[in-house]
């Protein structure tokens, strides 16, 4: 099922975390049986890929929500009051930072700097920056995503 | 695309062709489309700008370029008219038609969509007159503004690949590493190691294979300089590392990038594919008897992963772990065999270094830290964005001349460099030479490159704790001092700053530090406690506000603040009364509001909807 992936790169253990990330961006998270066949293909121990897998923050083991909510918390954007977004969207969407709703409508993450600092506090949401951020900015951003949630629900 | 290029000569010819117009001084219209722009609207400006000069007929005339960061990452989306060189900021669509009728096509300079300088009001036409930009130094930034990055013939057209080319053909290996070293250029990636001084090792090194690496990891949070030079300029940088392959005799060169900059690699991927179709890489370069190629990987997302032998360790398919200094990687790097890894600005400053000699480039600077560094100046300064200084400038020109002050009217408290591995510059230090030297001399560090700026509403010991909590979370946790200690000078800053510190805590931060920096197997818990130690030094008294009195000078410490409105300023306008989730605010239009603070949460909401500032903290 990876054929497409690993035809991509050097099959050897030089391109067991670009592979692994594609597998991620395929299919949101890394499933069992993917990691299981990158270790057969790759000849590297199961053992190995799961540290590997474990490692890396891009990486995760668990489906992500079909919305991914990333709260920049770099230097330029914590002193420009980037933990009070955090606070927000924690109390928003009743998560902690890396959970998943069980809705499965939104991933919420923390991470360190974006690179868009000097538009900061920054959030990224599937994958579009989101500058010059603040709290009531924040709520509003996810109301409409939560609104455009329902609405493709009831279509 | 190029076809490929067989012979020096056969270079030179095609550099003349396409020089004939500099991309400066050609007809175009260019849009910045750096991230910060990107995130401000700059894809549409450029639609609306390509669409308007078909329609306008101006469009076989005039070409849209999309370039990389200009650096003014505050005022985009930018767009600059050239050949005349009318800069404009914050373009909004509906003003793009305006400015091609005006500017465009017929030449007039449309004043108020000019800059206007904050303190004099004035309106500005060109960028180099912006004080901004007036005050820096740029080298490896200069064509950030007007080449396209995608077209390699506008890399070549600024004399690309002429560098290479006299490397090759002009100047033998050991020539090469000299001029680097006489040069003076040190690592622009954290440590400041002298560049060429690694190369002669690693060319000394014996090894059936070598090397060339470019760590563009950039993990430190609050830089993004590497990040703008792959986008903007990635030509630049594969040219210096060819550069430095053929000086080391390597013939494998791989570009390890974070995967959160998705752009960057692209840009980096069809740099690479151009130079390869025009012969610039692969066998045989230019007809001589060196052979480079580049591959690109894309890193996992891990702080760590930036220091040299954990990258190496994630290069080879590991989790990146660091492995002790002692032995060298230019003598045993990846895979074992020797290798050369710099900084994506180290690479981009050599093309410079050979091509116009060591001299000139050692004409900039300070005594031991030569030529220019770009930092990205963030935080709460008026003017953000990426600046290229020359070494041995004053932080106070960085953040008053350049940076244009701090917004709002607040005081100044200091400024953050060296990320992780840094400390703060006190008020008191305003006028310190910035170079490797001073930086460290002081207690922090030139590192990357970050510059962050803090003001009166910033805390001090909350910045330490922040920088803690972050390494605690990057720390791989292969070594015992970094792993346990950074937990243990966690859990202290976090009692200090809920306010159940005592004065035994500062003592027991201090001792930490010390343990770690001797102990830690690699810089980033050797380095880990440079925060805590530097803002123990120049801030003591918040600490002590902290433990003693249980406050928070700073206004940031969630446990030992509380929300207040100041009568004087509210207006009674009511926009915290609507967005207040708990409902504690109280007050009638147009009447000074109260928050009543016993069901206040302290999320902020508040503080983001007020207009006139008359939300405070204490
Ligand atoms: C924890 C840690 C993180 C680092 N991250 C980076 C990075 O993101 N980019 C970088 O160029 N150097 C980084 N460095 C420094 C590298 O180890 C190395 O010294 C540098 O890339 C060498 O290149 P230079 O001599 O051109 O500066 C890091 C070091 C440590 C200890
Ligand atoms: S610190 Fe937030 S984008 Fe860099």
């Amino acid at each position: 099922m990876l054929e497409r992936i690993f035809s991509r790169y050097p099959v050897d253990r030089t391109s067991l975390v670009m592979i692994l990330q594609d597998v991620q961006t395929e299919f949101g998270y890394l499933p069992t049986d993917a990691l299981k066949e990158v270790s057969a293909r790759l000849q590297i121990p199961a053992a190995q890929v799961y540290s590997v897998a474990t490692f890396y923050n891009v990486l995760s083991l668990v489906p992500r929500g079909r919305n991914l909510v990333r709260v920049c918390m770099g230097t330029a954007c914590h002193v420009r009051q980037a933990p009070l977004i955090l606070e927000t969207v924690k109390r928003e969407l009743d998560i902690e930072p890396g959970d998943t709703t069980v809705d499965g409508e939104f991933t919420f993450q923390s991470v360190g700097c974006v690179g868009a600092c000097a538009i900061g506090p920054v959030v990224e949401v599937n994958d579009i920056h989101h500058g010059h951020m603040n709290v009531n900015k924040m709520k509003k951003l996810l109301d409409k995503l939560e609104q455009s949630a329902k609405d493709e629900g009831q279509s | 695309m190029i076809e490929r290029i067989p012979t020096a000569k056969a270079l030179v010819e095609i550099r003349e062709k396409v020089s004939v117009t500099h991309p400066s001084m050609r007809k175009s219209v260019t849009v910045c489309g750096g991230t910060g722009c990107q995130a401000a609207g700059c894809k549409e400006v450029a639609d609306k700008v390509r669409e308007e000069l078909k329609a306008q007929g101006l469009a076989s005339e005039f070409k849209l370029v999309v370039t990389g960061c200009h650096g003014f990452c505050e005022q985009g989306p930018i767009v600059v008219v050239r050949p005349s060189n009318v800069f404009y900021p914050k373009v909004k669509i509906r003003n793009v038609k305006k400015i091609i009728e005006r500017t465009v096509a017929a030449g007039e300079i449309i004043d108020e969509l000019l800059y206007k300088e904050p303190v004099s009001g004035d309106r500005i036409a060109h960028e180099q007159d912006i004080p901004f930009y007036a005050r820096q130094h740029r080298l490896v930034f200069a064509h950030n503004g007007y080449i396209d990055p995608t077209d390699i013939t506008d890399y070549l057209s600024i004399g690309g690949y002429a560098a290479i080319e006299k490397a090759l053909f002009k100047m033998k290996p050991d020539e090469i590493i000299e001029e680097v070293t006489r040069s003076g250029l040190r690592g622009r990636g954290g440590g400041g190691f002298l560049t060429g001084r690694k190369w002669r090792s690693c060319l000394d090194a014996l090894g059936e294979r070598k090397f060339v690496i470019c760590n563009a990891d950039e993990g430190d949070p609050g830089a993004f300089m590497d990040r703008s030079l792959l986008e903007g300029n990635p030509h630049a940088v594969i040219e210096g590392m060819l550069i430095g392959a053929r000086a080391v005799g390597s013939k494998e060169g791989i570009v390890y990038v974070r995967h959160e900059y998705p752009l960057a690699v692209e840009r980096l991927i069809d740099a690479l594919d151009e130079a390869r179709h025009a012969g610039l890489l692969g066998d045989d370069i230019l007809g001589s008897d060196f052979s480079f190629d580049i591959r690109i990987s894309r890193g996992g997302g891990a702080f760590v992963c930036g220091e040299s032998t954990a990258l190496m360790a994630s290069l080879e398919g590991r989790s990146g772990e660091p492995r002790a200094k002692y032995v060298h990687t230019v003598e045993h790097g990846l895979f074992d065999f020797p290798t050369t890894l710099n900084n994506v600005e180290t690479w981009a400053n050599v093309p410079e270094i050979i091509e116009n000699g060591a001299d000139k480039f050692a004409s900039v600077g300070t005594e031991q830290s030569k030529g220019t560094k770009i930092f990205s100046l963030v935080g709460k300064i008026n003017n953000t964005g990426l600046v290229e200084v020359p070494m041995g400038i004053s932080v106070r020109d960085i953040v008053y001349e350049i940076g244009g002050g701090i917004p709002k009217g607040k005081k100044f408290k200091a400024v953050q460099t060296g990320g992780p591995s840094g400390g703060c510059i006190p008020q008191s230090m305003l006028d310190l030479q910035v170079d490797f030297q001073k930086l460290t001399e002081v207690g922090s560090m030139m590192g990357s490159g970050g510059m962050i700026v803090m003001d009166e509403d910033t805390c001090m010991v909350d910045v330490a704790r922040y920088f803690i909590h972050f390494l605690k979370e990057e720390s791989c946790g292969k070594c015992v001092p970094c792993r346990e200690g950074l937990k243990t000078a966690l859990d202290t800053l976090d009692r200090i700053t809920q306010g159940k510190g005592e004065m035994k805590d500062i003592e027991i931060l201090e001792e930490l530090g010390e343990w770690m920096s001797t102990s830690s197997l690699c810089a980033l818990g050797g380095s880990a406690a440079n925060p805590v130690l530097s803002t123990i030094l120049h801030f003591r008294d918040e600490y002590e506000a902290h433990i003693v009195e249980r406050r928070c000078p700073g206004g940031i410490c969630v446990e030992l603040i509380t929300y207040s409105i100041d009568p004087e300023l509210c207006d009674g306008c009511h926009a915290c009364v609507k967005v207040c989730p708990k409902d504690v605010i109280a007050g009638d239009k147009k009447q000074t509001h109260t928050i009543d603070t016993t069901g206040c949460i302290k999320c902020g909401a508040c503080l983001s909807a007020c207009t006139r500032d008359a939300i405070s903290r204490k």
